[in-house]
C-alpha cells in the first residue's frame, strides 16, 4: 500500500512539473569554469572579450544579411543582471530551438551603440538548464541615475499615463508608426507615457512583437490619458530608456 | 499491362509538360517596345517601391505626387510601397525577379541595378523612351510639364549609364559633408581651414582627447568625446582612395581595391582609431546624436542628413535637455589635395521594370518621368539637403527664392540643410561615383568593411601589421565573394537564396527525372523476367 501511495505521489509531482511548462530547473548565479559572473562582465572594458552564461528571454529579427550570414538579436537574463545580444550569427534551426528560458554560454565582444550596452560578434553554445527572469517593477527608479544598471531587463513601469504624441499633420494621437508617423500598420509603435510631470517615450518593436500580437494591439487601443501599467525590456537608445514594450494593461 | 505502361508513359509525360508550363518567364521577358500610342481607354494599376529616409516630409510628398499624378491620368492608379532602407529594397526586388513580380517603378542605386539586370529585359533601358517623341522627355503628349534630357543635369544623368545605356534616371542627388562643431576646434586653438585636410581633422581629433584627472574630456567637460565619426565606410574608403588617385576598380569589373594605397590608407586610419579619435557609425552610432551632444566634433554623413545636424536642428533624436549649444559649420569631406577637391555623388536613381504589356510599362515610364517634374524635385529637395536633378528645378524662381531664405526659420529655411545644399550644387563637377557592374555593391561593402575590421581591431588592442592586412584582404575577398573571378561571381553570389517558387520546379523537374528512370528500371527488369 505504501509503494502505491508513494508511486501515486511520485507520479502527481511529475505531472504537475510537466503542466508548469518551463520552469527554472537551474541556479542562474552559478557560473561554470572560465565564466565571467554579471559584476565582471559589468566591469569589463568596452571591445573586450566577455564569456557569459546566461538564459534567453525574448529573441526577435532572424534575419539573413548580404553575405548569406543568418542571425538574430536576444535578450538574455541571469540571477544578476541582462545582456543583449546583438545580431548574434545563428541558423534559423537553433534560433526556432531558443526558447525562453534557454541556457547559452555565449562569447563575443562587449559594446556599446549609442548608448546601449551589448554584445557583439557572438557565438554560442546550448547548456542544460532552464531559468525565466522574474519581472522587475522599476517605477520607482524612473528620472534616477540608478535606472541605468538595469539596462535590458525584464521591468515593470506601474500606473503610468498615456500622453498625446503629435502626427504628420499636427494632431494629438495617442501613438505613431514609426517614431514621426511616417510608418503603417505592421511599424513599430511609439507612444508617450508619463510619471510625475516627466514623459518617456516608449516603443512597441515589430520584430519583437508584431501587429498580431496582444501589446501591438493594446497600444493601438490606447487613448490619451489612460492610466496602464507596461512591461518590457529596459532598452536604452543614446541618453535615455526607450524600453521595448511587451505587455499593456490598465492600471490596477 | 499496356495500360500499365501507358499510364506510366502519360505520367512522365505530365510531369515533364508541367514544368515547363510552370515556367513560363523563366527564360525572361521581351524585349520592351515602345507602344505607338498610349491606350488611355484601358485601366492600370502601378506599384511604386520608394524610399524615404525616415522623413515623414518625404513620405506626404509621395503621398502628393500619386495624387497629383492620378488627377492627370485618372486611369492610372499607383500603389506605392514605402521602405526606409536601400538594401531592403535591394533584396525584395532580387527575390521579386525570380518570381516575375517586381514593382513597376523603383527608386535604387545604379549599383543595384547592375545586379537586376542579370535577369533577361528585367529593367527597361530608357534612351528610346527618353527620346521619344510623343511620350519622352518634353514629349508632344505629356499631360505635364517635365524636363527634356537636356535638362536632366548631365553629370547626374551620365551616373545612370550601365553597359553603354541609361537603365535609370536620376531623382535626387546629394554628397557627403563634414558637419563640424567650429566651437570646440576653436577652443581647442585651432582655425578651420577653408578646406579640410584629413591631417588636420585627426590631428584636432587628437587634441581633443585631452582629459582631466577624473576622465572628463577638457574640451567638453563629458565622460565621452569620440571627435571623429563617419557614417558610410564605404564612402570613406572610396573617396579617400579617389583622392589619392589610387585604384578601386575597373570600369568592366576588374577588383583593384586591395591596393597598397589601401592598406597605407588603413594604417592610418588605425592609428586614430586606436587612440579613440576616429570611429564609425556601425561601431559607435549616429554621427548627429554624439555632434548634437557635444560629444563629436568631425561627424561626416550626407547632405541628405543636413535636418539632423546641429543644436537647432529641425530632426532631433536625443534628449533636448542633452543638446550642447555650438556653431555648426557645414564643410566638404577633408582632401586630400584641397586645391582639386573631390567628393562622392550619391542620391536615389529611379528605373522601370519590364512586364509582358508595354503599355503597363509606358504607363510606369510616365509615372517614373512626373517625378522629374519641377514640383516633385523642388518639394522632395526641400525635404534635405538634397538638390534637383534637372536645371529646369535648379534654376526655376522657386528653388532660387529658397535658396536665398537660408536661416530665416530653423525647419523650411534650416541654414545646415540649405548649406549642405549649396555645398553640392556648387561642387557637382567636383563630385564622382565608382564603376557600376554586376557585383559593384558587394565591392562597396567590402571597402567600408576593411575600415570598420581595422577601427575593430585597434580598439580591441590586437596586432594590426603587414600580416594582419593580408590576412584581412583575404578574408574580405571571401568574405564579399571578390574572389571567384571577379565581380560577375559576385553579383551572382549577390542574388541570395533561391525562392520558393525555384526550388519547387526544380524538385518537380526532378521528380519527373526519378519517375522516368523508374519506368525504365520497370521495364528493363520486365524484359529480364521475359
Amino acid at each position: 500500500m505504501k509503494k502505491l501511495l508513494l508511486l501515486a505521489l511520485a507520479a502527481i509531482m511529475a505531472l504537475s512539473c510537466v503542466a508548469c511548462g518551463p520552469a527554472t530547473t537551474d541556479d542562474p548565479s552559478k557560473k561554470s569554469e572560465g565564466v565571467m559572473t554579471y559584476a565582471e562582465y559589468a566591469a569589463a572594458e568596452f571591445d573586450s572579450k566577455v564569456v557569459i552564461e546566461a538564459y534567453v528571454q525574448a529573441k526577435q529579427g532572424h534575419w539573413t544579411d548580404d553575405q548569406g550570414v543568418s542571425k538574430a538579436t536576444f535578450y538574455m537574463q541571469d540571477a544578476d543582471g541582462a545582456y543583449l545580444l546583438y545580431d548574434m550569427p545563428c541558423s534559423k534551426a537553433d534560433y526556432d530551438k531558443m526558447t525562453k528560458g534557454s541556457k547559452l554560454k555565449v562569447t563575443g565582444y562587449k559594446s556599446i551603440w549609442d548608448g546601449e550596452i551589448e554584445i557583439i560578434e557572438a557565438t554560442y553554445e546550448f547548456l542544460p538548464g532552464n531559468y525565466v527572469a522574474p519581472v522587475t517593477d522599476v517605477t520607482d527608479k524612473l528620472g534616477t541615475d540608478d535606472l541605468i544598471n538595469y539596462m535590458n531587463r525584464f521591468v515593470s513601469f506601474k500606473g503610468m499615463t498615456v500622453e498625446a504624441s503629435k502626427d504628420k499633420d499636427g494632431n494629438d494621437v495617442a501613438f505613431l508608426y514609426k517614431w514621426d508617423g511616417s510608418g503603417s500598420e505592421g511599424s513599430d509603435l511609439y507612444f508617450n507615457v508619463s510619471l510625475n510631470g516627466q514623459t518617456y517615450n516608449f516603443v512597441v518593436e515589430s520584430y519583437l512583437c508584431g501587429a498580431d500580437t496582444d501589446v501591438y494591439k493594446a497600444v493601438k487601443a490606447l487613448k490619451i490619458g489612460d492610466k496602464i501599467d507596461l512591461e518590457g525590456y529596459l532598452y536604452w537608445y543614446n541618453t535615455s530608456l526607450n524600453p521595448h514594450i511587451t505587455a499593456v494593461k490598465a492600471a490596477d | 499491362m499496356k495500360r500499365v505502361r501507358m499510364l506510366s508513359l502519360l505520367l512522365v509525360l505530365l510531369l515533364s509538360i508541367a514544368p515547363l508550363a510552370a515556367c513560363h518567364g523563366s527564360r525572361g521577358l521581351d524585349e520592351f517596345i515602345i507602344p505607338e500610342e498610349f491606350d488611355t481607354t484601358r485601366s492600370y494599376e502601378i506599384s511604386f517601391w520608394a524610399k524615404n529616409d525616415t522623413n515623414v516630409n518625404q513620405t506626404t510628398i509621395y503621398e502628393q505626387t500619386i495624387a497629383d499624378f492620378e488627377a492627370l491620368y485618372p486611369n492610372i492608379k499607383v500603389k506605392i510601397q514605402p521602405y526606409t532602407d536601400y538594401g531592403k529594397i535591394y533584396n525584395d526586388v532580387i527575390t521579386k525577379i525570380a518570381t516575375g513580380d517586381t514593382p513597376n517603378v523603383c527608386i535604387t542605386y545604379p549599383d543595384h541595378i547592375a545586379t537586376y539586370m542579370t535577369g533577361v529585359n528585367t529593367v527597361v533601358p530608357l534612351d528610346g523612351l527618353f527620346a521619344d517623341e510623343k511620350y519622352g522627355l518634353g514629349g508632344s503628349e505629356l499631360r505635364f510639364d517635365g524636363p527634356t534630357t537636356e535638362e536632366i543635369i548631365p553629370k547626374f544623368l551620365s551616373e545612370c549609364v550601365i553597359e553603354g545605356q541609361h537603365y535609370a534616371m536620376p531623382y535626387m542627388r546629394s554628397t557627403e559633408a563634414c558637419y563640424v562643431n567650429k566651437t570646440y576646434v576653436e577652443k581647442l586653438g585651432y582655425e578651420l581651414p577653408e578646406v579640410l585636410t584629413w591631417d588636420f581633422v585627426f590631428e584636432v581629433s587628437e587634441a581633443a582627447l585631452a582629459q582631466d584627472a577624473d576622465g572628463n574630456y577638457l574640451v567638453n567637460g563629458q565622460k565621452t568625446m569620440i571627435p571623429f565619426i563617419y557614417k558610410s565606410t564605404d564612402n570613406m574608403m572610396i573617396s579617400m582612395l579617389k583622392q589619392s588617385e589610387a585604384d578601386y576598380s575597373t570600369a568592366a569589373g576588374e577588383i583593384l581595391l586591395f591596393n597598397d594605397t589601401t592598406e597605407k590608407l588603413l594604417a592610418t586610419i588605425a592609428e586614430h582609431a586606436g587612440t579613440r579619435a576616429f570611429s564609425t557609425f556601425s561601431i559607435t552610432g549616429y554621427p548627429a546624436n554624439f555632434l548634437n551632444a557635444g560629444q563629436c566634433i568631425f561627424a561626416i554623413d550626407s547632405t541628405a542628413g543636413a535636418t539632423w545636424m546641429g543644436t537647432k536642428a529641425p530632426l532631433l533624436d536625443i534628449d533636448p535637455s542633452k543638446l550642447v549649444e555650438f556653431e555648426t559649420e557645414v564643410m566638404m569631406i577633408p582632401q586630400m589635395e584641397p586645391e582639386s577637391p573631390s567628393m562622392i555623388s550619391q542620391g536615389p536613381s529611379v528605373c522601370v521594370f519590364n512586364k509582358r504589356d508595354p503599355q503597363e510599362v509606358l504607363a510606369s515610364w510616365l509615372f517614373a518621368q512626373y517625378l522629374l517634374t519641377n514640383e516633385v524635385q523642388i518639394a522632395y529637395s526641400q525635404t534635405e539637403g538634397y538638390v534637383p536633378v534637372t536645371s529646369k528645378a535648379q534654376e526655376s524662381e522657386v528653388y532660387c527664392d529658397y535658396l536665398s531664405r537660408e536661416g530665416e526659420d530653423n525647419r523650411l529655411y534650416y541654414d545646415v540643410k540649405l548649406q549642405a545644399a549649396k555645398l553640392l550644387l556648387e561642387n557637382t563637377e567636383n563630385t564622382f561615383v565608382t564603376p557600376v557592374f554586376n557585383g559593384s555593391a558587394s565591392l562597396r561593402g567590402a571597402a567600408g568593411q576593411l575600415i570598420e575590421n581595422v577601427t575593430k581591431s585597434m580598439r580591441r588592442h590586437e596586432t594590426v601589421d603587414n600580416a594582419y592586412y593580408e590576412t584581412l584582404f583575404h578574408d574580405i575577398r571571401a568574405l564579399y565573394r571578390l574572389d571567384q573571378g571577379g565581380a560577375t561571381a559576385a553579383g551572382r553570389a549577390e542574388l541570395g537564396p533561391m525562392p520558393p517558387m525555384s526550388i519547387a520546379l526544380l524538385a518537380t523537374l526532378g521528380g519527373a527525372w526519378v519517375v522516368i528512370g523508374i519506368c525504365f528500371a520497370l521495364d528493363m527488369l520486365k524484359k529480364r523476367k521475359k
